[in-house]
């Protein structure tokens, strides 16, 4: 790979840089410095905006990267992850933004603590909150670390480092100066290059095939030597009944957690009402959808015209299979086309892990400050002090992120993201349904629902392959490996919603009937809402 | 005004309509007060009142079975389809990866028909809540405002004699 368009994404990227810096100072001007302004930007955002933020905040680089990259290797079974990210937002629509908008202010525990003691169930929820954000970021900061290993080829450790610690630090600054108001802009600019350059990248796939889709999956299924299984399921996890648990598994964390995912939760307090909340999920429905959509013909794409072994020799778990595809498209890395659109290609997805990581890394600091700080504090804490509280969690939380990033760094980023969402889907909203449906629901069972999904999950993936026991593990040395599947959710999901039921039903405190009757008035109807 | 609401809450609660009598003997005795030591945020006395008025009135509860009457099915067919989905694509491969058209077989066709159903989904949910529950929901928010708004001119009337 030559070093000019190295140079050239690298300059593309820098121009991403500046745009969005020239956004952060120029949002930040007359900030007032509120919490209302910081973690919420003010609720003055339009659905349309809004629609393009959180399409922005959850079509991270682990999709575009990821998920093509799994179905250039594996065929049929890198499909589900579009599917399940996909199908996740009925969850989101019917059950979730609405009722969040009109009962919460900026975080997850509002929502649950408006009816019960705060101070447990606030910690609870911001604990779990924090840890789904930090394995989150952690897929962000690997999908990093390959681009650029990619563009720097390969050998660059220190540079890698370097470039990842870069990334952390530039989140840093976006957030803590611009707060919402900038971070939602960032979404904005990223999620527009972001589907340009997947129509782009489409458009050119299937004029290589003419239009002729059957063409397509054809090719695909002869280059991976794989036949007509390519097309069909069970190449990845069809091997034996671990796996195919492992996929039931998956499926059920990928459609249930994006309800629980802090920074989307987070996005639905930037718009003034539940009206332009409902109508912002269904502006972002439309543009994920089409957007998986594009990543399957990406995918298989990339399966026909480089071939698995191309893929593979690039990044072992498929990650790079984009930007190659686009350098191949443009006519050959090495031609000017060639070069200029995989640099294009290459800096989208830089720009999209920046603003995934950034949107990540306030909804977490809005966490830390909101809930966690605000209930360990002593009583004399003032608002001007919580938003300097999340600006240095911004810091703190953006630093472990690049840690643990560095260390995970041979892992597909489609399947982190995958562990992020079952710990949400675990931990976040069994609370969440269970407080905004259930009458009956008391203190003890939110925070049993909390712990009860939070620590089996994180519990079952620290014994699972993924930490160690085999060759690809974290720490392929060690051997602690006690849990058989890689994604706890089919585990730990069904625990969280058990716990939240047992300690209800265990729980001494009778339901405050005057609190659920506000919470459910207030959630359907938006009275009193902020 | 200073009404300490919340004390009152059993006998609210007997009187409630969607009160289940299972749950009342669960745990020892008098309920311990767990809830309030934190709950300044919360809006002036008397709004839970408003709150459980609000519940029991026939306006809201239409809002409500609408909301649940819609919801309620749709999630457990789109979840049941997905599960079916997930489910048939790892216990019978076989079935799935019967050609259909050329290349295309039944497993691609479930995948997008998981795409098709879901944007279906979303279009019905937007036009139902357009137009079934916005307006009714609207309303409620105002009785809701302006009960608070009343009970708050009150409480200053009686201050200032």
């Amino acid at each position: 790979m030559s070093t000019e368009h190295q140079a050239l994404a690298l300059v593309l990227f820098s121009v991403f840089i500046a745009i969005t810096l020239g956004i952060t100072t120029w949002v930040s001007r007359n900030r007032r410095g509120s919490a209302e302004e910081f973690y919420a930007g003010g609720r003055l955002f339009s659905p349309l905006e809004n629609g393009f933020a959180i399409a922005g905040d959850y079509m991270s680089a682990a999709s575009f990267l990821g998920i093509s990259g799994l179905i250039a290797l594996f065929g049929y079974d890198g499909m589900l992850y579009s599917v399940g990210f996909l199908v996740a937002w009925l969850v989101v629509l019917f059950l979730v933004a609405e009722l969040v908008r009109n009962c919460g202010r900026f975080t997850l525990a509002d929502v649950v603590a408006a009816r019960m003691s705060q101070r447990p169930v606030r910690i609870a929820a911001g604990t779990s909150s924090v840890v789904v954000c930090v394995l989150y970021l952690v897929a962000q900061m690997v999908g990093a670390g390959s681009l650029v290993g990619l563009l720097i080829g390969g050998s660059g450790t220190a540079a890698k480092t370097l470039i990842v610690i870069g990334v952390g630090a530039l989140m840093v600054v976006y957030v803590s100066f611009g707060g919402m108001r900038a971070t939602t802009w960032i979404q904005i600019v990223k999620a527009v290059l972001l589907m340009g350059g997947a129509v782009t990248l489409t458009v050119l796939v299937l004029l290589r095939f003419h239009g002729d889709v059957n063409q397509l999956l054809t090719t695909a299924a002869g280059r991976s030597g794989h036949g007509a299984r390519f097309l069909g399921p069970g190449l990845k996890y069809g091997a034996d009944w671990t796996a195919r648990f492992d996929f039931i598994s998956l499926g059920l964390a990928l459609v249930l957690g994006t309800a629980g995912l802090p920074h989307i939760l987070s996005r639905f307090y930037t718009v003034p009402t539940a009206r332009a909340a409902r109508r912002s999920v269904v502006w972002a429905i439309a543009l994920i959808g089409g957007f998986y959509l594009m990543t399957i013909v990406l995918g298989f794409g990339a399966a026909a015209l480089l071939g698995p072994g191309e893929v593979r020799a690039s990044n072992a778990s498929g990650n790079t299979a984009v930007p190659l595809l686009a350098g191949f498209l443009g006519g050959g890395i090495d031609s000017t086309g060639g070069a200029v659109l995989f640099a294009f290609v290459a800096a989208i997805a830089l720009a999209t892990i920046l603003a995934v990581v950034a949107g990540i890394t306030l909804a977490s600091s809005a966490s830390v400050a909101h809930d966690l700080y605000a209930s360990l504090k002593r009583r004399h804490g003032r608002q001007r002090s919580e938003v300097a509280v999340a600006k240095v969690a911004a810091v703190g939380i953006g630093a472990v992120a690049i840690a643990l990033g560095l260390l995970a760094q041979d892992l597909n980023v489609a399947f982190l993201v995958g562990l992020a969402f079952a710990v949400a889907a675990s931990a976040n909203l069994p609370v969440l349904l269970y407080s905004l449906f259930w009458r009956e629901f008391t203190t003890r069972g939110a925070v049993w629902s909390v712990y009860g999904g939070l620590v089996p999950a994180v519990l079952l993936v620290v014994l699972s392959p993924v930490v160690s026991g085999s060759a690809d593990s974290l720490f392929p040395g060690a051997d602690f490996q006690y849990f058989p599947l890689q994604n706890p959710g089919i585990v730990s999901i069904p625990l969280g919603f058990l716990a939240g039921w047992l300690g209800t039903l265990t729980s001494a405190e009778a339901p405050d009937a005057a609190k659920h009757a506000e919470t459910e008035v207030r959630s359907l109807t938006g009275a009193g809402a902020v | 005004m200073d009404k300490h609401e919340g004390r009152d809450a059993g006998t609210i609660r007997l009187d409630d309509p969607w009160y289940d009598a299972l749950a009342v003997g669960w745990g020892e005795g008098a309920a311990a007060d767990t809830a309030g030591p934190m709950a300044g945020d919360r809006p002036a006395p008397g709004a839970s009142d408003i709150y459980l008025e609000v519940q029991r009135s026939a306006a809201f509860r239409e809002v409500r079975s609408r909301y649940r009457r819609f919801v309620i099915p749709a999630t457990a067919g789109f979840f049941f389809w997905y599960v079916a989905y997930v489910i048939a694509a790892t216990a019978a491969p076989g079935l799935m990866a019967r050609p259909v058209v050329g290349a295309v077989n039944v497993a691609l066709l479930a995948g997008l028909g998981q795409f098709l159903t879901t944007f279906l989904l979303t279009w019905a949910y937007a036009r139902h809540a357009r137009l079934r529950r916005d307006r009714a929901a609207l309303d409620l928010r105002w009785t809701v405002f302006e009960q608070e708004r009343g009970r708050q001119r009150n409480g200053a009337r009686e201050e200032g004699r």
